[in-house]
């Protein structure tokens, strides 16, 4: 059994749904005093790769969490697949998550847990049915779309900041997300690293027809990446277009991002 | 920082601290089980902690057969050393000087080890991978610290008489069995259950306090040590707090 029909039949045979993937509306999400997000639209399409720039403390990791169910937004909507994902009670937001892959700034990969355990972990708990060779077979392949499948024992402290990256990223790609949320993919790591990161996340999506929103202050991640880009300023989506349109603009206020 | 301002923190965290207890109740002790990780944390919680807690214990019986022998040598009754001891160390001693270890060593590795996962996003992780952190990381602690303790508090016990026989035979020679008939001879449930009774509520509260302390951590890697060493404070003052709640409720009861 291939790794697509174990997925097709751990979730039902589910199929596709036409239309946006994600529509966020009039979203408002403020911590005290502090207003962060301010009737914040977005909407997302099918294998689209969403970039959002901003300033640092612009809301845009608020965004991706409220996305996922971390945050709770204070008001507005935010509809995955059609569904209100603030609205949904643990079990409803947990099987919602399975669709969702989000991939930490920080990597937060389990530091008390090898490569392998930390990649069997989401799996042995979504797909209960799997057996030992299927697990195996998924941890295997999830290990060679990233290039490391020799440092499957091996410890995360063990691992540099590249490979901890792509470690990451199998992570969460081994329950084959539809959407993946990606918090600074390539901050602290250098430029070749980075590269080879935002590579990675392109071939992935190809392979996998995965819809992305991704968070970034790296220009040439942006300029790689991006089918649509979004600056969140003052809580607002400001400007939304593609990387050529937003570099070109005479705004000052955008144009101090691509200078 | 005024009283005020301090009452009102100290009301405040303790409202806290209930609110994650009633979580527990509500959602921890709900199907589905962690039992796989449950069984790991009482083996690295129990079995773990045992050499630490026999080694005190074994020098508590000795050196508090060591102290109590000359007051007893001048009132003439050294033949009652081995009774005294073992009630002091089944009643009281070992259970609380038990549980204090085990808040010192259990409560700050809950508190820094969730404390880093929390500052790490680790915890985080675990949500949007679909796992409930409070439910694999809170409940089996909890469970595994309540179910832990009593266990360790007995063999704790055990020790702690032999290293009492041990104190009692440096100055005169004494029977191992003749020791313990007198020990359990002096002995009745109602100084055994009490005793080992307060010490599920002490494992509770040492757990308790880890995962809430760990769990709300924040400001990175001083936070995570504050968490640590604000869990074994706050699991010690509540274990005294506890010990004597129990005994007032024990001589309600006419359990003494």
């Amino acid at each position: 059994m291939n790794i697509g029909a174990i997925k097709n039949k751990a979730e039902g045979e589910q199929q596709p749904i036409s239309g946006p993937v994600i529509v966020i509306e009039h979203l408002y999400k403020r911590f005290g005093a502090n207003i962060v997000l301010e009737d914040f639209s977005l909407s997302v399409e099918r294998e689209e790769n969403v970039v959002v720039l901003g300033k640092s403390g612009a809301g845009k990791s608020v965004l991706i969490k409220c996305i996922i169910g971390l945050l709770k937004p204070d008001k507005g909507k935010i509809l995955v697949f059609g569904e209100d994902v603030t609205s949904m009670d643990e079990d409803e937001l947990a099987k919602a998550r399975t669709k969702i892959g989000f991939l930490f700034q920080a990597n937060a990969l389990y530091d008390s847990m090898t490569v392998r355990e930390n990649l069997e972990f989401p799996l042995r708990r979504h797909w209960t049915s799997l057996g030992e060779t299927e697990v195996g077979k998924m941890v295997k392949e999830a290990l060679e779309n990233v290039g490391l499948t020799h440092t499957s024992d091996m410890m995360p402290a063990e691992l540099s900041g590249g490979m901890l990256k792509r470690i990451a990223l199998a992570r969460t790609l081994i329950l084959k997300p539809e959407i993946i949320l990606y918090d600074e993919p390539t901050t602290g790591l250098d430029p070749v690293t980075a590269r080879e990161i935002d590579q990675l996340i392109l071939t992935l999506q190809k392979k996998y027809k995965t819809s992305s929103i991704i968070i970034s202050h790296d220009m040439n991640c942006v300029r790689n990446i991006a089918d649509r880009v979004i600056l969140l300023l003052e809580g607002r989506c400001y400007a939304d277009g593609t990387y050529k349109t937003l570099e070109s603009s005479s705004d000052p206020k955008i144009n101090q991002f691509f200078q | 920082m005024s009283i005020i301002s301090e009452a009102k923190d100290f009301l405040d965290q303790t409202g806290q601290i209930s609110r994650f207890a009633g979580r527990f109740f509500s959602h921890g002790l709900k199907p589905k089980f962690e039992i796989k990780e449950l069984l790991s944390q009482c083996y690295l919680i129990g079995y773990k902690s045992f050499p630490l807690v026999g080694l005190t214990g074994f020098i508590m019986g000795l050196v508090l057969t060591m102290q109590l022998r000359p007051s007893l040598v001048s009132y003439g009754v050294q033949s009652e050393l081995p009774v005294m001891v073992g009630i002091a160390i089944v009643r009281e001693i070992g259970p609380v000087i038990t549980a204090l270890i085990f808040a010192g060593k259990i409560g700050s590795s809950i508190g820094a080890e969730l404390g880093s996962m929390k500052v790490t996003e680790q915890i985080d992780s675990m949500d949007v991978s679909g796992t409930n952190p409070f439910k694999y990381l809170v409940a089996t602690r909890v469970i595994a610290t309540s179910l832990m303790l009593p266990i360790l508090t007995i063999l704790g016990d055990a020790v702690s008489l032999f290293g009492a026989y041990i104190g009692v035979n440096i100055k005169s020679v004494t029977n191992i069995r003749f020791f313990f008939v007198q020990v359990f001879e002096s002995l009745s449930y109602s100084d055994v259950l009490p005793a080992v009774i307060k010490t599920i509520f002490f494992g509770f509260a040492v757990g308790l306090i880890g995962c809430y302390k760990g769990f709300n951590s924040t400001k990175g890697t001083q936070g995570v040590g504050s968490s640590a060493n604000s869990a074994v404070v706050l699991s010690s003052v509540l274990i005294f707090i506890l010990d004597l709640l129990t005994v007032q409720l024990t001589n309600l009861l006419g359990l003494n």
